[in-house]
């Protein structure tokens, strides 16, 4: 059994396409699709690594990391952030907000399930 | 007759010689060659005119009535003259620096150029003057009625009345000829001063002659002639220390403030070295010219019989003893006392009114003001002229309304004693700064009411302007107010009891008014220029002065450049001069330094008068006030165009505010909308991408996975397209380069193509749609494509968002307001309040994202019904969702 991700976005498709990727490298992936409750159930499954989407309905990604960094056990836990909003400004946000690595959609597949690996990894 | 016609010749000749004598003055004066003009012996003989036909004829009368009395009207001049030669000095140099016109024009340049100030004392002149000029002309008529007498010819009224007449036109004629040549800013007259200087010698040489006539002629030596005196009323006679003393001041204060010798001794003043000269010339002339008095007044009442007027002893001793020819002589001699008073009298008057009070109302009616340059000389000489015949034609109304009676008689004292009212004014403002304008006012006004109240009215006697019981009892009964006995104080002479309190009064109210208010900037400039005259008038050219000056500078400097401004520049100033105080020496550098900096603030001819006022020998002329004024007007305008100019700034800078803050807000909207339209792109491009891959790179997808992935695809790439297709969209709404296609087509038709078009794919069955086809009974003429393509969107909307089990839509037509309204209303839980306000913007998806769509549907609607004249806007508490299209009633009504 390969390590668990838990990818929150609010795009069918895109899950999908994630789900996809990650599962057929052998990891066990969750989703999520909206931001009220995400923060709740991330402490919940204590995923090895999070997917986490930006635009989200009700809370957006930079909040819930940033609540994510401020409690213990999700502290330290590898983030991996993903924007439809390619500026530089986004990209500080995320940074700010305590993000392990932040990648812009498009993403290209290797690209996202090398990320995975070298966060869970490292 | 034969010697009345050779007297009247006589006249004539006399009177065009004096003509000559003053035009040859004048175009000596004129071609430069009048040297001799300029002699102080000139100018000590035209101070004679103190001696007018009163003095002539009225001093043997006078002598003959009250001894050697008379004497104090010749001691007073005197006095001055000798005495007082510092102040005529002071008087001549401020009348040269300044510019002096006349006494008024004195006062009125001392106490802050006050034109009331100016007015009120040139009325006072005029009324103080106007007897006297009668009085002169009085003394020609009845010279001549005496003359004509003596050879059994009496005049009648009417001749006498003529005769006046004539005399009186001829001396405005003359004065008017000789006084109004033409406009010297300097108000010399060479000729008429000519003509003065040659009236003087005749004068002298008429009374000496009758003198020497009667003492060696008649009296038969001097030593007879003194016996006769002590055995006469005259050697008997007893002198009074009040009244000599009281006449003495009174003369030599009149000899100061007449209007007349004002004008002989400043304004006419050629040279004040010709003062040195005349104090001592001066007493000597008016020392011959009552030298013979007493002998022939003696002699006269010896000779002629009892009851002849003493006043014209002069001239009946020598008709009366068969002297013709000294008789014309005499004659001439009075003649010309009276012409000379009169035209000097005439000219200071004319001056003074003219200056004043003609060409002030003159200004005024001029509504361009300041602007009068040309013929302002030719308006000035026409107002001076027309004021000279006014001054002499008031002496001559004067002179025949009195009726030439006893009323005369007095009057060359109480005319004294009214101009004598202008001295403590006079003196007080040459030699003490404090004096005020205020001061002035007081001052002038109470000694003239004393002066009116307790002189002039009851000198027309008693029972006449003055009641009998108000002389007794004072007025209202209050004692202490009666006109001849002040508070009380009885038993004095009349005239005496005048002078002592009108001039104490005078003078104690000008100084406690001084003291307690505070002179005005230009009064303390004008009062230290009067004061200081010597040290302002020495430095021609460059700028120079005393340190005492510098303190002056300052205060002038703080009033204009505010006072921490001006101490610094002081200080600074002093510093780089290596002074130890804080004041610097005014050096020509620094004035002109200071003028500079003054010239910034009230610009450069004001400065430049302003330090000339203090520090400069040039005063400040007629064309630097213009300058000023000028000046002044443009910074005005000036400042009330930059007003203008700083409201239109603070105008632009807040539209440029408004703009900037519009231009900040779009540049923002304009981000926010790159951004969302970057991720309305990337999103469906994300799932493209993602899926492409998977495809290519895996092999072992089922046909299935293969199916759906490959559909993923085409569906995004499809969102996309409809994503771009609606940017374009709006971007040409929203630019307003819309081609709007104008059909016609019934409202059921269009609604019917909405709905079949927006109720497509999965779910189109379950929403029901209720209409009715009643209302949609319209036919409209608009834009049915895009009015269609709002209808699909919100019908799309409704089947998009509509969250009841069984959907339902209800589209209802009616009119509100005018206006044609199609309503959908479905049967959701609607949109919430917070929320309304945003779905039409760009991007506003609302709550959960579960249908997908850009959020630029609504944005599109609003632009397309812009368009179309219309609206679309969300309709709260209508249960669910609910929009309501508005058309224009002329949509509906073109199509009918």
């Amino acid at each position: 059994m390969g390590k668990n991700v838990l990818v929150i976005e609010d795009e069918p498709n895109i899950i999908e396409a994630i789900s996809f990727i990650l599962s057929r490298d052998g990891w066990s992936v969750a989703t999520h699709s909206n931001g009220h409750d995400a923060v709740g159930v991330v402490q919940e499954a204590m995923p090895d690594l999070v997917i986490l989407d930006v635009m989200l309905p009700g809370k957006t990604g930079y909040d819930i990391l940033r609540e994510l960094r401020s409690e213990d056990a999700t502290q330290g836990l590898p983030v991996l952030m993903l924007t439809a909003k390619g500026q530089v400004k986004d990209r500080e946000m995320a940074e700010r907000a305590g993000a392990s690595r932040f990648m812009t959609k498009p993403f290209s597949n290797a690209e996202v399930l090398n990320a995975v690996r070298e966060l869970v990894a490292g | 007759m034969g010697t009345l016609n050779i007297l009247v010749g006589v006249c004539l000749i006399y009177v065009a010689f004096l003509f000559l004598v003053a035009f040859a003055a004048e175009r000596a004066a004129l071609e430069g060659k009048g040297a001799w003009l300029r002699s102080p012996l000139i100018y000590t003989l035209s101070l004679s005119i103190y001696c007018t036909a009163w003095t002539f004829y009225g001093a043997v009368g006078y002598a003959a009535r009250s001894g050697l009395e008379y004497l104090t009207i010749y001691i007073g001049p005197s006095l001055v003259m000798i005495g007082w030669w510092w102040l005529l000095r002071k008087l001549v140099r401020i009348g040269r620096s300044q510019r002096i016109t006349s006494i008024a024009d004195l006062i009125s340049s001392r106490y802050g150029k006050s034109n009331l100030l100016a007015v009120g004392v040139t009325v006072l002149a005029v009324i103080g003057t106007t007897p006297y000029i009668a009085l002169q002309l009085q003394s020609v008529t009845v010279s001549f009625d005496v003359f004509s007498s003596a050879y059994g010819a009496e005049l009648t009224d009417a001749a006498q009345g003529s005769n006046a007449l004539l005399v009186a036109a001829g001396l405005a004629l003359f004065t008017i000829i000789f006084g109004t040549r033409n406009l010297d800013v300097n108000e010399r007259h060479h000729g008429v001063v000519m003509a003065v200087a040659v009236e003087a010698i005749v004068k002298l040489l008429a009374l000496t002659a009758v003198g020497i006539f009667v003492v060696w002629g008649l009296a038969g030596g001097v030593g007879d002639t003194l016996a006769r005196i002590d055995a006469s009323e005259i050697g008997q006679w007893q002198m009074r220390g009040d009244r000599w003393a009281t006449l003495i001041f009174l003369s030599g204060a009149a000899f100061l403030c007449l209007p007349r010798m004002f004008q002989v001794m400043v304004v006419e003043n050629e040279d004040e070295d010709h003062l040195r000269t005349a104090s001592w010339a001066f007493p000597a002339y008016l020392m011959v010219m009552s030298l013979f008095v007493v002998p022939i007044a003696v002699v006269g009442l010896d000779l002629l019989p009892p009851g002849s007027n003493p006043d014209f002893f002069v001239l009946t001793v020598p008709l009366a003893t068969g002297n013709d020819a000294l008789a014309m002589l005499s004659f001439l001699g009075g003649f010309s006392s009276a012409t000379s008073m009169v035209i000097v009298a005439a000219l200071a008057l004319s001056t003074m009114v003219s200056n004043h009070i003609v060409m002030p109302i003159w200004l005024s009616t001029q509504s361009g003001g300041a602007s009068v340059s040309g013929d302002v000389r030719h308006v000035v000489l026409l107002s001076r002229r027309i004021s000279i015949a006014a001054v002499v034609f008031l002496g001559y109304l004067y002179f025949r309304l009195s009726g030439g009676g006893t009323a005369l008689a007095s009057i060359g004292l109480v005319s004294f004693a009214g101009v004598a009212q202008f001295l403590p004014v006079l003196v007080g403002g040459i030699f003490w700064r404090g004096a005020t304008r205020t001061g002035a006012f007081v001052g002038l006004s109470v000694g003239f009411v004393i002066w009116a109240y307790t002189l002039l009215l009851p000198s027309f006697g008693a029972g006449t302007l003055v009641s009998e019981s108000m002389l007794a009892n004072g007025p209202l009964g209050l004692g202490w107010l009666r006109p001849q006995a002040f508070f009380g104080i009885s038993g004095m002479d009349p005239l005496v009891h005048a002078i002592f309190w009108s001039i104490l009064l005078n003078t104690m109210s000008f100084f406690v008014a001084s003291l307690v208010g505070f002179p005005s900037p230009l009064e303390r400039l004008q009062g230290a220029q009067f004061v200081n005259v010597y040290e302002h008038s020495s430095t021609p050219q460059s700028w120079g002065g005393s340190l005492a000056q510098t303190e002056d500078l300052m205060v002038m400097a703080q009033r204009i450049i505010g006072a921490r401004e001006a101490q610094n520049l002081f200080e600074r100033e002093a510093k780089r001069q290596g002074m130890s105080g804080l004041l610097p020496e005014p050096s020509p550098d620094f004035l002109q330094r200071l003028e500079r900096e003054l010239a910034g603030s009230v610009g450069a001819a004001t400065a430049h008068a302003m330090i000339g006022q203090i520090v400069g020998g040039a005063s400040v002329s007629v064309e630097d006030l213009m300058a000023v004024a000028d000046e002044t007007a443009q910074m005005m305008e000036y400042s009330s165009k930059l007003e203008a100019k700083s409201e239109e700034q603070a105008r632009t800078a807040r539209q440029l505010r408004q703009a900037n803050e519009k231009l900040t807000l779009i540049s923002e909207q304009k981000d926010s909308f790159l951004s969302q339209v970057s991720h309305e792109l990337r999103t469906p491009m994300t799932s493209i991408r993602a899926f492409s891959e998977i495809l290519r790179d895996s092999d072992r997808l089922t046909e299935n996975e293969k199916i759906k992935y490959s559909s993923i695809i085409h569906d995004e790439a499809l969102r996309l397209t409809r994503l771009l297709d609606d940017l374009l969209d709006l971007s040409v709404l929203e630019s307003g380069r819309v081609n709007l296609n104008m059909q016609s087509g019934s409202l059921k038709g269009i609604l019917d193509h909405a709905v079949s078009s927006a109720l497509t794919g999965a779910g189109a069955d379950k929403m029901r749609v209720v209409r009715n086809d009643q209302q949609e009974d319209l036919m409209l003429h608009t834009d049915l494509d895009r009015l269609s393509q709002v209808f699909i969107n919100l019908i799309g909307n409704a089947q998009k968002y509509c969250d009841a089990t069984a959907p339902k839509l209800r589209i209802e037509v009616g009119r509100a307001n005018a206006a044609l309204v199609v309503d959908f209303i479905d049967n959701g839980s609607g949109i919430p309040k917070t929320e309304q306000a945003v779905i039409f913007e760009k991007f506003s998806r609302t709550g959960e994202q579960k249908v997908k769509g850009a959020g630029l549907g609504l944005a599109i609607c609003r632009e397309i019904m812009t368009r179309l004249e219309g609206s679309v806007e969300y309709l709260p508490g209508q249960g669910g969702a609910a929009f309501r299209v508005t058309l224009p009633e002329q949509v509906a009504m073109a199509a009918q």
